[in-house]
């Protein structure tokens, strides 16, 4: 069975908690346990209905003031898929948040009240998805139901957010109208909406292909750990374990270690469970070479005519995420692939609103939930492809030696 | 990007993807830590994480021990079960004791009957953590157990009183993992974060893991008490107005006897235990937990204090 990983951002009054709610009722995911808890959560706190956002609020604080303050992990399963939806609080404040359950995931779901229209919040979720390179990008017009299901909300709705996302860079664009509350078009196409040829959101959600979205053209495998067995039985055993980050590895691949520059041949790709035919990404594996060569942690195995950038001189949009600014001259620690190196700024070139899209050529600093475009200077070469091309080895993040919380995440930019 | 035509051919099934992402979890746990410890208390999450480690580490061993914080209150059968399978790997054990931390004074065992040693484990769990210096405790809590989980990172840090600041979390993106810390403070990890209770029974299945006996079916003598039912043992003596009686019945959750209830169920093979998840209606820890019913927080709240 497949795995698809979605994220969710948005609001109680978009129908957000709804939506999510219906889809793990219906797939009978929600637990009668789970259930009764947080009807007597609801009771207690004299909704007037059960609140299903208590089922994704998960902590105290969040239940006391009815709000979603961190992502929340939610798992569902069809006969066709599994699921794992990243729920996101949708305010501005949270864009950390946003930008965390959007790096994992294949798909994007924004909500869109039809009533409403296109709003800042819409084009902010969509902004990120883009941001993070979400594969796949679904734009579900809600409460159709509040509109007397009317095919011109819907139209001029899809109308006005095709236009702004013509800014932005989205592989793969859907519309569903829908209403979470009444179930149109959740998991049945709705009869309510016969104007409307497509399918319904669950349906979507089970078929979207998403195989292609990795990258199986570039091999890349971060060195992640050498081992080497102690024990007499095998004594010569040495191999590169780590988790494919791009392309296909083959036993008789050449290929060529970064930084050295040597190259051997793949002698076998092989797992616990006996050797594989081929690795490719996300596959954890071990890789032995033909030859012995010098390899330790934070190495690169590639091949000699597709090899990564390497380079010190980083230029990157990045997500701040906490409350001390990111500054020119500031020095973090800085995690790439398999690797720690130190990290300085050495300019901020603009800020990005993330409602707008205006850049701000003035900024001179990034604060906690403002994103940017930064160039940074590193002690030692990363082997990087640009994050458009592949998100395992074109992304990072940063943390202040002192506090050694993680601050920032970084998107490296670059040719193509 | 260009596409490649037959994609589709590179794919993996839903337990090779958790699999995967497991394993790299805790090789850079081994790569990034000076100290790691693995849990292992003999429940089902504890032995499939034990394959992962080592999966992870092949032809090698893998390179930490594990420990069991021991209530005291134990399942022979599961006790049983945790000798011989860390015999078999050739695993290194520590056990931390809570009968040890009560003797030393450093915990106080509650009063009244059957008295729960859940909360008091924490102390144990984190003394042992002190004294070997670990500085990366892995765990097997998935996310789908409990709300309060449900929000909880890969590497939640921890400082130096053990705490957990469920407000004040890292951000956690792609699988960049922060286990920066400084002397005295530890991240605990969960490498089964993403793994449900049905992933993790099909996969013992593939896996044709060896469980404690107490998961299947079989004949014991139990008593009713709120809600669920208790076995009749040394720690969990049935009250004088509740008979007991026996019945046929299954465990879904490896704790202590005190206050894990068992359910009833015929379910005797792994195919026939998988089947009966796929088609609950209560979860897990809803169906024989006693320690969660406590309050609405009453995870969260032990988490907060340094619990697993």
């Amino acid at each position: 069975m497949e795995l698809l990983r979605f994220a969710t951002a948005g609001s109680v009054d978009d129908g957000k908690s709804t939506l999510i709610g219906r889809l793990l009722l219906d797939s009978k995911a929600i637990f009668e346990d789970q259930l009764e808890a947080i009807e007597r959560t609801s009771r207690k706190r004299g909704d007037e209905y059960t609140d299903l956002a208590l089922l994704t609020d998960g902590l105290r604080a969040e239940r006391e003031q009815g709000i979603t303050i961190d992502v929340a992990y939610r798992y569902f399963a069809t006969p066709m898929r599994k699921f794992i939806i990243a729920d996101t609080p949708g305010h501005p404040q949270y864009t950390r948040n946003m930008v965390t359950g959007n790096s994992t995931a294949d798909l994007t779901l924004v909500l869109v009240d039809a009533r409403k229209g296109i709003v800042e919040q819409t084009r902010r979720h969509a902004f990120l998805a883009s941001l993070l390179r979400v594969p796949h990008l679904l734009l579900c017009v809600n409460k159709m139901d509040l509109v007397g299901y009317d095919e011109e909300v819907f139209d001029s709705i899809r109308e006005e957010f095709k236009a702004f996302a013509t800014r932005l860079e989205v592989a793969d664009l859907s519309f569903i109208p829908i209403s979470a509350l009444q179930g149109d078009n959740v998991v049945q196409r709705s009869l309510n909406m016969p104007w409307y040829d497509g399918q319904s959101l669950l349906h979507h959600l089970e078929h979207v292909y998403i195989a292609s979205d990795r990258n199986l053209i570039d091999p890349r495998l971060p060195v992640q750990w050498v081992v080497r067995p102690t024990a007499s039985t095998i004594p010569d055993f040495r191999g590169y374990a780590g988790r494919v980050a791009g392309g296909v590895f083959r036993a008789g691949d050449e290929i060529m270690v970064l930084p050295s520059g040597l190259t051997s041949t793949i002698a076998s790709v092989d797992t616990y469970d006996g050797p594989a035919e081929e690795a490719f990404p996300p596959m954890s594996v071990i890789v032995r070479l033909h030859d012995d060569l010098d390899i330790s942690r934070g190495d690169m195995l590639c091949r000699p005519h597709n090899r990564p950038t390497v380079g010190q001189d980083i230029d990157a949009m990045m997500c701040w995420m906490t409350d001390r600014p990111l500054e020119q001259g500031q020095v973090l620690a800085l995690k790439h692939t398999t690797r720690w190196v130190r990290a300085q700024v050495r300019d901020v070139h603009y800020r990005l609103d993330v409602n707008t899209l205006h850049r701000d050529e003035a900024a001179e600093d990034l604060r906690l939930n403002q994103v940017g475009r930064v160039s940074l200077r590193v002690t030692q070469p990363l082997f990087y492809d640009s994050y458009r091309r592949n998100r395992a080895t074109g992304s990072f993040v940063v943390a202040p030696e002192d506090t050694n919380v993680t601050s920032g995440a970084g998107m490296i930019l670059g040719m193509d | 990007m260009e596409k490649v035509a037959g994609a589709g051919q590179y794919q993996l099934s839903h337990l090779e993807l958790l699999e995967a992402a497991s394993v790299h979890i805790m090789r850079e746990v081994v790569a990034e830590f000076e100290h790691p410890v693995l849990l292992f208390s003999g429940g089902k999450d504890s032995l499939v994480m034990l394959r992962l480690a080592e999966k992870a580490f092949w032809p090698a061993r893998f390179p930490f021990p594990v420990m069991h914080v021991d209530t005291g209150h134990n399942f022979p059968e599961v006790l049983e079960y945790r000798d011989h399978r860390v015999a078999e790997l050739g695993a290194r054990l520590e056990v931390a004791s809570v009968q040890a931390s009560i003797d030393a004074g450093r915990v106080v065992e509650e009063p009244g009957p059957n008295p729960s040693r859940n909360r008091l484990q924490t102390r144990t769990l984190l003394d042992a953590i002190a004294e070997h210096r670990f500085d990366a405790v892995i765990g097997g809590g998935r996310r789908d157990e409990e709300r309060a989980r449900a929000k909880e990172r890969v590497y939640s840090f921890r400082d130096e009183f053990g705490q957990w600041d469920p407000k004040n979390q890292r951000p956690e993106l792609w699988g960049l993992y922060n286990g920066r810390h400084r002397s005295g403070e530890h991240i605990r990890v969960f490498p089964l974060s993403d793994w449900t209770e049905l992933d993790v029974w099909q996969y013992i299945a593939q896996e044709s893991l060896e469980v404690p006996t107490i998961y299947f079916a079989h004949r014991r003598e139990v008593f009713r008490s709120d809600g669920m039912l208790l076995a009749v043992g040394p720690y969990s003596v049935p009250p004088e107005e509740e008979e007991p009686f026996e019945a046929t019945v299954r465990y879904r959750t490896v704790g202590d006897m005190s206050c894990t209830g068992a359910v009833e169920s015929n379910a005797a093979t792994l195919e026939e235990i998988i089947a009966e998840i796929a088609a609950s209606r209560i979860t897990e820890r809803g169906a024989t937990r006693a320690d969660d019913k406590a309050s609405e927080a009453a995870m969260e709240d032990r988490k907060r204090e340094g619990y697993f």
